[in-house]
This record gives C-alpha cells, sequence and structure tokens, in this order.
C-alpha cells in the first residue's frame, strides 16, 4: 500500500479548558474521496483548521498530535505553508473579487507574466501579464472541471453554483495540489447543481487529487465516498469504506439515536378545500428570487410545499406577502386584501414568518433566547406587557414563557438568558420556530429551515412544523431539499422562473419533479 | 461563592477594575500628601452629577443602532437658550431652573427630529456626520448670540450693548440650586444632594422607558434592523425616537451642568462637549453598538473621579502644571481605545 496523503494521527485539541478533539485519527489515500460528517459542534471545523494551521488554532496553544503530509511529519503554523505544501481548500464562504473575471480569479496572486523593458530595470514587480497564457490555464481548470462558462466574463453576476466551481478551478489549477478540502460546499447549491458538483470531484479523485468532503447532505455522501469518518462530540465514533455503512446507520452514529430522515407522516386531521390564501399576479422584487407574477391558492390546514430550483423564485413569496422585499399583485387572506408591502397588517392578520436568513432576519443575535422568542409577540400584539399606561414588560411572564419552550423544543441552552449567538444552528432555529409559535399564528410560513443544521434537529424541526400543523395552523413550507418537502407536505407546488409551474402529490416520481423543476410544463411531466 | 465573585468580575470587566484600582492607588499616594481626600471625593461627587446626564445621553442613541451621539451639542444649545430665557426674565432659584428646563425640552424635541431626518439619510455614518453637525451648530449659533434679542444688561456685552457676552454668571438667578438643595457634610465630605438626587431620577426614567414595549422596540431595531423590519417596526420611526430622546437628554444635561458649574458659556463654549460624555460610556463598558444605563453610570463615575483625583495627585508628584496635558490625554486616549474596540460588551 502506498503511502498516505493526509494522515493525522492522534489530533487532540482544547479550547480554554473545553475538549473540542478528543484523539482523533484520520488517513487519506491518494484519489481518494473521504468524507467527513458530524453533528455540528462535532469538531469538523477545528480538524480542518488544523490541518491548515490557522492562527486560532495557533493563538489558543497548539494542538496535540502528529499530522503527516506524504509520511512526512509536518505542523503548519500558516495557512500559507500548507497551500505550499499541496492542499487546497474551498470554503463555505466564497472567497472570489466580484470586479474580476474568472480567470483574474483563478490566478489571483499566481499570475503568469513577462519580461518588459521597465521590469527589467524596477523589477518583477513591473512585468506584463500574460493573458493569454493565463486564459489557456483557466480554461483548462474549467474544462477539468466540466465548465462552459466563459474565462473572460467578470464573477459578479455569476450564479451562486458557478462560483463554487471557480473556487475549485483555482485550487485544482495548483500544480502541486495533491489533497482538496471542501467544507460543505453543497450547502449553497441546488439540487442540479449539487449533483454537477458530485459528478466533478468525482472525476478529480480519479486524476489521483485526494478529496476531503466535509457535508451535511447524506445522500451525497453514499454517492460520491470512498471512505467515512464520522466525528461525534470531538470522537471519532466510526470509520471505514463507504459500502460498510447505509444512510440511517451514518444518521444514527452522528447523533447517537435512532432518527428517520425522511419518512413520510401520518396525519390525523385532513385539510379543507376552503381558500385561506389566494395570490394573484404576485411579483415580488427580491434580488436573486425574484417572483414574476405568480397565482397560488393556500388551503385551509394544509401543509404546502413550495419547491424549486434556487434563484427561481419560491423564497420569495414569503418574503414578499411578509412585506420585507417590494412587491405589487393582489393577496387575499380569508377573502379580505391583505395590505402588500405592510408587515405590520400581515403580522395583525395572523401572519408568521421564519425567515430563509437565519441569522440576518430570524434572530437578534445579541439578545437572549427569552427575548427572541417573544419580541415580535409583544410588539406586533401587546403581549408580556405589564398591565397600565406605560407599557413596562413583564420579565417574570417572558421568562416563563421561554422555559416553556426550551423544554417542549428540547433547546439546548444554560438557560433563556443565555445569548443566542451562542447556539447551534439547530437550536437558533427552534428558537425561530419558537417565536412563530408564540405569536398564535393562522398562516405560518417557513423558509429552509433546515439548512445548514444536523440531522438530529433537522427532523425535531421537521416535527415541529407538522405539530403547529395538527394543531389548526396553515403551513406554507419553502424548502431546497426535495425529500424534506414530499415528508411533510401535502401538496408541493413548483416555481419555475418567478411563476408556478405546477402541483404535485408528495408521492410522485422523482422525475416529474425534475421536469417541473427544469421548466417543463405539467402535460409534458404528465405525458412520461 | 466563588462562581459569584467570577460572575461579578465578568459584569463589571477587566478594563474597569484595573481603572478602579487605579483610582484607588491615587486615593492611597493623595492621602500621603497634603492634599485633602475628602475635598477630592466632593469635587468628584459634584462633577458626577454635572456631567451624568450627557453621558445618559449616549445610552438611546447606541441603543437606537446609531453609534455614539457627537452631535450632543444640538441638545446643549436648546438648553443653552433655556437658561438664557430663564436668564433674561430674571427667574431665580427652582422657577429658573424649572423654566429653562421646560423651555429647553419642546426646543430639543424639535432640533431632535430635524437632527433624525439628517441622520436617517446618512445611516451607517452617524458618528461622523453627527460630529460635524456638533461643530456647525456651535458654529451656527454664534451668529445668533450676536443678533438674539435680549436685553438683560448683565447678559449683554457692556460697551456696544449688542450681543451676549461669552461667559455669563448665574450666581444671581439658578447657580448652584441643585447643588444646595439639602446639601449636607460628612467626614469633610460635602454631598451636593438635590444634583444627585435630579440625577437619580433621569437615569430612573431613562432606566424606566428601556422598560418598556417603545423601548424595547428601540432596542431591537438597534440591534437588527431587519429582525425589526420582519416584526413590523419602523425602523425611522424608532431611531427618530432614539436622536430625539439623546437630544433632549443633552439638554436637560447642560441646564444641570450650568446650574453647578455656575457659568453659561456661549460660543465656543459647547463645542467639546460630546467628548467627555462619550468617553464616559465607553469607560463604562459600553460599545459603539451596545450601551447600558449602568454603564453610563459606572462610566460618569470611574471617568469624572479620575480626572478630578488623577490631575491634583500628578501635580503634587510631577513638577510643573502638566494637569490640563494629562486630561486631555486620558479622555481622548479613552475615544480611541474604545472606538478601536468596536465589539465592546463583554470583551472591552
Amino acid at each position: 500500500m502506498s503511502v498516505p496523503v493526509l494522515e493525522m494521527r492522534g489530533i487532540s485539541k482544547a479550547f480554554f479548558g473545553t475538549q473540542v478533539l478528543k484523539d482523533v485519527n484520520l488517513t487519506v489515500e491518494r484519489g481518494q474521496i473521504h468524507c467527513l460528517v458530524g453533528e455540528n459542534g462535532a469538531g469538523k471545523s477545528t480538524l480542518m483548521n488544523i490541518l491548515f494551521g490557522m492562527p486560532v488554532i495557533t493563538n489558543t496553544g497548539g494542538y496535540e498530535g502528529d499530522l503527516f503530509i506524504n509520511g512526512e511529519k509536518k505542523s503548519f503554523d500558516s495557512p500559507r505553508a500548507a497551500i505550499e505544501t499541496g492542499i487546497g481548500m474551498v470554503h463555505q464562504e466564497f472567497m472570489l473579487l466580484p470586479g474580476f473575471t474568472v480567470t483574474e480569479n483563478i490566478k489571483l496572486n499566481r499570475e503568469l507574466t513577462k519580461a518588459n523593458p521597465f521590469s527589467a530595470i524596477f523589477g518583477e514587480k513591473l512585468e506584463t501579464l500574460n493573458r493569454a497564457q493565463m486564459a489557456k490555464d483557466a480554461r483548462t481548470a474549467l474544462d477539468r472541471l466540466g465548465m462552459t462558462i466563459d474565462e473572460w466574463a467578470p464573477v459578479a453576476g455569476l450564479p451562486v453554483g458557478y462560483l463554487q466551481f471557480v473556487e475549485i478551478a483555482r485550487e485544482i489549477d495548483k500544480e502541486n495540489l495533491q489533497l482538496l478540502v471542501l467544507d460543505e460546499p453543497t450547502a449553497v447549491l441546488t439540487e442540479s447543481e449539487a449533483e454537477q458538483f458530485l459528478e466533478v470531484i468525482k472525476r478529480l479523485a480519479q486524476s489521483g487529487i485526494s478529496i476531503l468532503f466535509i457535508t451535511h447532505r447524506l445522500d451525497e455522501v453514499m454517492a460520491v465516498a470512498d471512505r467515512i469518518t464520522i466525528l461525534k462530540d470531538g470522537e471519532l465514533v466510526s470509520t471505514g469504506p463507504k459500502e460498510e455503512y447505509t444512510i440511517s446507520q451514518i444518521a444514527e452514529l452522528m447523533v447517537g439515536r435512532k432518527v428517520d430522515t425522511a419518512s413520510r407522516r401520518t396525519r390525523t386531521r385532513q385539510p379543507s378545500d376552503e381558500v385561506v390564501l389566494q395570490i394573484r399576479g404576485l411579483r415580488v422584487n427580491m434580488p436573486g428570487e425574484t417572483l414574476r407574477g405568480i397565482d397560488l391558492d393556500v388551503r385551509k390546514g394544509e401543509i404546502l410545499g413550495l419547491g424549486g430550483l434556487a434563484g427561481h423564485g419560491k423564497v420569495g413569496l414569503a418574503n414578499g406577502i411578509m412585506g420585507l422585499y417590494p412587491s405589487q399583485g393582489q393577496v387575499l387572506y380569508e377573502g379580505r386584501e391583505l395590505p402588500l408591502n405592510n408587515t405590520q397588517a400581515a403580522l395583525k392578520a395572523g401572519l408568521a414568518f421564519v425567515s430563509e436568513d437565519r441569522r440576518g432576519v430570524g434572530l437578534v443575535l445579541e439578545d437572549t433566547i427569552a427575548n427572541n422568542i417573544v419580541l415580535t409577540s409583544m410588539q406586533s400584539q401587546d403581549r408580556f406587557l405589564k398591565p397600565g399606561f406605560l407599557k413596562l414588560k413583564d420579565e417574570k411572564k417572558i421568562l416563563e414563557h421561554a422555559r416553556e419552550f426550551i423544554d417542549k423544543f428540547d433547546i439546548r441552552c444554560t438557560g433563556p438568558d443565555q445569548i443566542v449567538r451562542r447556539l447551534s444552528g439547530g437550536n437558533q432555529q427552534k428558537v425561530c420556530l419558537a417565536r412563530a409559535f408564540t405569536q398564535q399564528p393562522k398562516l405560518l410560513f417557513v423558509s429552509e429551515p433546515t439548512r445548514g443544521i444536523d440531522v438530529g434537529a433537522k427532523s425535531r424541526v421537521l416535527e415541529l412544523i407538522v405539530e403547529l400543523n395538527e394543531m389548526g395552523v396553515t403551513v406554507v413550507f419553502t424548502s431546497s431539499e426535495l425529500a424534506e418537502l414530499r415528508s411533510i407536505a401535502d401538496r408541493i407546488a413548483i416555481v419555475y422562473e418567478g411563476r408556478l409551474a405546477g402541483f404535485l402529490p408528495p408521492d410522485a416520481p422523482d422525475v416529474a419533479f425534475g421536469l417541473l423543476m427544469a421548466g417543463k410544463s405539467l402535460e409534458e411531466v404528465a405525458a412520461r | 461563592m466563588k462562581e459569584r465573585l467570577t460572575a461579578i468580575y465578568h459584569t463589571i470587566g477587566l478594563p474597569r477594575l484595573i481603572i478602579a484600582g487605579f483610582l484607588l492607588l491615587l486615593l492611597i499616594i493623595a492621602s500621603g500628601t497634603e492634599l485633602s481626600v475628602a475635598g477630592l471625593l466632593s469635587d468628584a461627587l459634584v462633577r458626577i452629577g454635572q456631567n451624568g446626564i450627557y453621558v445618559l445621553a449616549m445610552v438611546p442613541s447606541i441603543q437606537a443602532g446609531v453609534g455614539l451621539n457627537f452631535g450632543l451639542p444640538v441638545g446643549v444649545i436648546c438648553g443653552i437658550v433655556g437658561a438664557l430665557v430663564a436668564m433674561e426674565f430674571n427667574l431665580i432659584g427652582f422657577t429658573g431652573l424649572l423654566t429653562a428646563l421646560l423651555l429647553a425640552i419642546p426646543l430639543a424635541v424639535g432640533a431632535g427630529f430635524l437632527y433624525a431626518l439628517l441622520l436617517n439619510r446618512v445611516a451607517g455614518q452617524e458618528m461622523m456626520v453627527g460630529t460635524y453637525v456638533g461643530f456647525s451648530v456651535v458654529a451656527g449659533m454664534c451668529i445668533f448670540w450676536l443678533l438674539a434679542p435680549f436685553r438683560n444688561p448683565a447678559m449683554i456685552w457692556p460697551v456696544g450693548g449688542v450681543g451676549l457676552r461669552t461667559t455669563l454668571t448665574l450666581a444671581d438667578t439658578f447657580g448652584g440650586t441643585l447643588n444646595d438643595f439639602l446639601q449636607f457634610e460628612i467626614f469633610g465630605l460635602t454631598v451636593p444632594t438635590g444634583l444627585l438626587l435630579f440625577y437619580a431620577l433621569i437615569v430612573t426614567l431613562v432606566w424606566l422607558f428601556f422598560k418598556t414595549k417603545a423601548g424595547v422596540a428601540l432596542e431591537v431595531v438597534g440591534r437588527n434592523p431587519r429582525f425589526a423590519a420582519a416584526s413590523g417596526l419602523s425602523l425611522t420611526k424608532y431611531r427618530t425616537l432614539g436622536i430625539i430622546m439623546s437630544t433632549v437628554l443633552a439638554a436637560i444635561g447642560y441646564v444641570t451642568y450650568a446650574q453647578s458649574f455656575g457659568f453659561v458659556q456661549l460660543y465656543n463654549g459647547p463645542l467639546m462637549t460630546a467628548f467627555p460624555a462619550v468617553a464616559g460610556v465607553l469607560i463604562g463598558g459600553a460599545s459603539t453598538r451596545e450601551a447600558k444605563v449602568s454603564h453610563a453610570i459606572l462610566g460618569v463615575i470611574l471617568f469624572q473621579t479620575l480626572l478630578t483625583v488623577a490631575m491634583p495627585v500628578t501635580n503634587q508628584l510631577i513638577e510643573g502644571n502638566i494637569s490640563e496635558i494629562a486630561r486631555v490625554i486620558v479622555s481622548n486616549g479613552m475615544i480611541l481605545y474604545a472606538l478601536t474596540r468596536a465589539t465592546g460588551g463583554e470583551q472591552a
């Protein structure tokens, strides 16, 4: 057996006395796709920070254990050292300059140059860019990824999915690249983009580059991994070739309890045929998620799934009706016209919204759990206030209420006074849902509630939405994950290019959803 | 017990403990010199009451997301106008003080509203714009002081008879009204009871405000405007409210300051009022994004005591008069320190 590209042996790390990694071993062979999975806070990011010699590690007292690259013992004191050794990283957030072209981004700080009279006198820094050669290199890298975009296109304005590929192109353009670390690269991609992405990864692995792939999506793990390592609470719980696992086994190992990722729920109550929300010609000017005149009826008591590819406008619907982005059209709620661009009116009418942008819109990160739960109800419904002219807030009632929801929703925290920023993604999402529950809405919009949260929290969040629905609340559930929509929705509406493409029942075949999302009409879908 | 202590340590924060320790050290040194410690502390009490409301004025603007209110002179000018009108009619004692306040407050509401109109248009740069609004208002008012129709001979220039003097004494009207109210002496320490009570009253009102629905809304707007919008709150409305509150507090702060100081200083007098107030709230543990009433109280106590105690002590120890230089270094140094630590809150 050849020497592994990367070997980490007995890695331990503590931050200020909190043990975040305990004796972790990790081996990546040449040309292998190694998937690293674990809940949020399992220690994946810390492990990668150690591999990259990130300052956050060195500044907090370094780590224990050994790191071998190609059998040679290394210890990186800066990301630069790691990069020079041939380790590449694609981050969750894009690190690209929007004003530059694809080629310029790929070749950034590694530009090819040729000498000119000035550089002869003043030195290398004044050499002319060899644009032709740079473009050629960029083209080669893009071709290896099966990308057709123009190498001179500016990065600003490219779809999100493309940016990810440009980042990878930049990494593989580095000649000595041996190991590519991908940190949740598919979190921002749509399903079809993610598929293309996985194809590319496989191709890269075949060409001899080892890949360390961190993801939350277990079906992706099954699709591409050669080997899987599962972390839980900083410890390695299992590692082995993919063939030894099934999705449910991995999920179980990750959270340490049995979870059912996408099982169809059983209903105790049937939705009526009564239309509670009638949307006609709704246009929402939300950058990146524009709605161009959608007609949609929501029935009382149902869970309506709202699907579609990213950028086609499904997220715009809730944001438009709740008045967060300028919109026009007609919305009838319980037979009465709902004024648009008026959040207060929407809230007063009994609508609630759990935003897809959890940290930006959904929470006041610097505030406590208790306050986050009651704020909206306090402001729009005058609840949790002491009687009297001054409208003083009722701290006791607020804390009581928060404690009740912390128990009920299983929010992991030190108490209702904890600052929301300190919670993990899943627990933050539960706080958002608790806020929506507190509003006692008649109709709830939930957008992407499971994005970026771990499997355990995910199933609990879906359960909670169903629970609310059982209490008689109509739910409009927007999600990019089809499996999720199918697991809880009564009907699924697919949005394509800002308009409604059609409705499908949740048990319709995959191919029907695929075609509808790709812009085929319902008739064409039925003809298949 | 140990947990309690760590909790207290975390709420107070290391920088404030260091400053408090330094203060204690200064007082110990002072007791070894011919300086009267009780006298120093009496001065400190007066200065705390005198500056407390200015520092407090920073809290609503920071909490509304506008940042530190460097445009404090906008409110201060309203306070001056109130005080001048009371003087013009020779209103003495509490009558004068209340008249000044009752005139200054509505003026400050109006001025604060206009100031808010401007700041809401330059969201993100309020502190920079506010600084220059403050400077400009002071400069603009210089013309007003010259043209203002005041006739009281004690206030206008004695020779030409037109325009107000640079420094007007309040000794004959309402100077010291609050300070002398219920004033008593204990172990050589003079306590300006009325001044401190008035400060406590204003602090309580502001503290109560942040417990109300409107106060909570104002904080939400400051902490996360997008969340606030999604909860149906009007950003403009609550930012405006925060700025008006800050301006009104500045006006009340001025009247309090002037009666304690004993003089009204016109022309360039109010130019720098914002800076010690900014330094005070920042020393108290606030950041540009988060300030509590407790920060304002702790800040004014530490900062003003430090100024009153440190200067005479250093003058005793070091040859030559460096107190003014030291004061400028300390107060501006504090602002610089705090502004570079925009994270604030727990880490500051």
